[in-house]
């Protein structure tokens, strides 16, 4: 270490860089941009994707059986409910818990305009949340006609919350039936549905009278502890008929976020703004880099014609794309975590700076600049120390 | 000396040679273009320097000092004759081992050709950078030495070249080139941007701190007013070098 130190030289990539404070300012603000904007798209992506899964989170089972006609969260097929009674033979599961899973058309107080919201309908006596206070609030439920609201619903629900909490009695139509709002619960918007609803099997039958009642959309099963839900998971698949299908919990989630991740455009659609965040970001620090060795070219050449190597200007060039990246880094971090604050507090999706992502985005904005040195020294080739005398 | 026993002395081993000479030139010719565009900029030229000698190259314009310059520096590749420079034979010499004569070499511009972005004192230590197996602190000892022996003080030293006067920044120049401890010195009209007193008193103190060095300096100048610092005096016309003055 005390050699390297000894052995340092002049920071001569530095210098260049910090002696030209506006040109640095102008690509410090061109890699930040470039970053904010792969932050914000990468961000949007992930967020949607872990969006769609908010409620499937909240379930406390260790497997799930749904139908395979259902695609998505949005299109739930049913299957008979006896599917679920049949896994009880296994001696592994400990209990089941039927859910009818459905969208409704809600009424907004307020507007009177119709939206679709997701209900979810179950058993008031056998709640399935892993949330212990969202459990002691399903009591209410036992009368008919009466929901839980999602206060993180969109607004365009109506000012359900709001009116809640000044002791209002809240109720409103869905599908002509009355209902009445009997408390609030905290789940989380996503893709599919931008508010939702709990109820009772009851109510929700009352509510969509055209579905059968001998069938559920998604069979909650939980298991003896220490089984493993895999093996599980293919001994009920080989014991049930074709009609359903076993998941666990993870592969439930994984069920969804596919969904949403292959059939549908999302995906693809904000990995390309990530791309365009990539290729701009390329641009700048190429056009920093290019103007920079130009400009300094018969001070390379004198450098070469001094006796340095070539390898060692380019590891100057080289080096000055590092700091590009490490100084533009640092802006494009805040601001990306300003911004999905931002974002949260506007579309209440859940985007978040995490670990992987911020890395991710290190790692490509160095890729950036490192790509964009190697194609600026391609300039230094043409710095001939013969033409500087 | 006569030409024809310097000629002797090349054909000769150097074990033979009591001083090594520091730049030997032997029959040489270049020319730029191809075909009917081909340019013959130097021809038949042979030379030899000793070491700690001074020697100036005049000319007018355009025939062929600047080429010379270049080639003695290993910045071109030889075409034709033979090139000797502190020992290494230039002919055919790879892009390598051209940069390691040049690391022994130092040049002076015509243009100072400073780096802008760095102060006098890390200008310097560019150079001093180039010596193997010196701590940061002994270099940059080095680059002050030189810069005090080239009479800079201490608060010009920490000045970028924009706020030096043109004398002080081919002071620094000079500075630089000598803080890699070079065998050779090649100056390119090191007092053609500075007025006549400033670019003698340059031209002195080139010519001591060579000295000290044992350092052999070869100047290409237009100046009449400096001629007198050279031991020996060499005149080029179109390509040629003309029978030595002195």
């Amino acid at each position: 270490m005390k050699s390297l130190w000894q052995g340092r030289r002049i920071p001569l990539s530095w210098m260049l860089l910090t002696r030209q404070p506006v040109r640095l300012l102008v690509a410090l603000a061109g890699i930040s941009f470039a970053g904010i904007l792969m932050f914000m798209q990468l961000g949007f992506r992930d967020g949607l994707f872990d969006a769609s899964v908010t409620v499937h989170r909240l379930f406390d089972a260790d497997l799930v059986l749904i139908s395979p006609r259902s695609a998505s969260s949005v299109r739930m097929a049913g299957f008979p409910r006896r599917r679920l009674i049949q896994t009880l033979a296994d001696p592994s599961v400990e209990g089941v818990t039927p859910v009818h899973w459905g969208l409704m058309l809600w009424r907004n107080p307020e507007t009177r305009r119709n939206r679709a919201i997701l209900a979810l309908g179950f058993n008031p006596d056998d709640p399935f949340f892993l949330d212990p206070g969202l459990a002691e609030q399903t009591g209410v439920l036992k009368q008919k006609g009466r929901i839980l609201f999602d206060q993180l619903s969109r607004p365009e629900f109506g000012p359900i919350a709001d009116w809640y909490n000044d002791g209002r009695v809240v109720e409103t139509e869905i599908a002509g039936n009355r209902v009445r709002v009997e408390g609030l619960v905290s789940l989380g918007t996503s893709f599919g549905a931008d508010g939702n609803l709990l109820t009772s099997t009851e109510t929700f039958l009352d509510l969509m009278p055209q579905k059968s009642p001998g069938g559920i959309e998604v069979g909650l099963i939980r298991l003896q502890p220490g089984t493993d839900p895999d093996l599980a998971v293919a001994r009920l698949q080989q014991r049930l008929p074709g009609d359903v299908t076993v998941l666990t919990k993870q592969g439930f989630i994984d069920f969804e976020q596919n969904y949403w991740k292959s059939s549908t455009s999302i995906g693809f659609i904000f990995t390309l703004g990530a791309a365009m965040g990539f290729v701009v970001g390329c641009v700048i620090v190429y056009q920093v880099l290019y103007t920079d060795v130009s400009d300094h070219l018969p001070e390379y050449a004198t450098l070469m014609a001094m006796g340095y190597r070539i390898s060692h200007l380019l590891g100057v060039v080289m080096r000055e794309g590092f700091y590009l990246a490490a100084l533009g880094y640092v802006p494009a971090y805040l601001a990306g975590q300003g911004l999905y604050w931002f974002v949260r507090d506007a579309t209440k999706l859940p985007v978040g700076m995490d670990l992987p992502r911020a890395i991710t985005v290190l790692v490509m904005i160095l890729v950036m600049c490192m790509l964009s040195s190697l194609l600026a020294m391609r300039r230094l080739i043409d710095a001939d120390p013969a033409e500087i005398f | 000396m006569p030409i024809l026993r310097r000629f002797s002395d090349m054909a000769a081993d150097h074990d033979f040679d009591p001083v090594p000479p520091a730049v030997s030139i032997d029959t040489l010719s270049h020319s730029f273009g191809q075909g009917s565009m081909r340019r013959q900029v130097l021809e038949n030229i042979s030379l030899r320097i000793n070491p700690g000698e001074v020697v100036l190259l005049t000319g007018p314009s355009g025939c062929g000092k600047t080429t010379l310059l270049t080639l003695i520096g290993a910045l071109r590749t030889v075409q034709q004759g033979s090139v000797n420079v502190l020992g290494q034979r230039l002919n055919g010499a790879g892009r390598r081992s051209r940069q390691q004569v040049r690391r022994r070499i130092g040049m002076i511009f015509q243009g100072h050709n400073l780096l802008r972005c760095l102060t006098a004192e890390q200008n310097v230590q560019m150079g001093a950078d180039l010596l193997p197996d010196l701590t940061y602190r002994a270099r940059r000892n080095e680059a002050r030495t030189w810069l005090r022996a080239v009479g800079l003080d201490d608060h010009q030293m920490g000045q970028l070249p924009h706020d030096l006067s043109g004398g002080q920044k081919q002071r620094v120049a000079i500075a630089r080139a000598l803080a890699a401890h070079p065998r050779l010195l090649l100056a390119d009209e090191p007092t053609a941007a500075l007025d006549s007193r400033t670019g003698r008193e340059v031209v002195d103190l080139l010519k001591k701190l060579a000295r000290e060095q044992a350092c052999a300096v070869l100047m290409v100048t237009h100046d009449p007013r400096i001629l007198d610092v050279a031991d020996r005096l060499l005149q080029m016309e179109d390509g040629c070098l003309l029978p030595a003055i002195q």
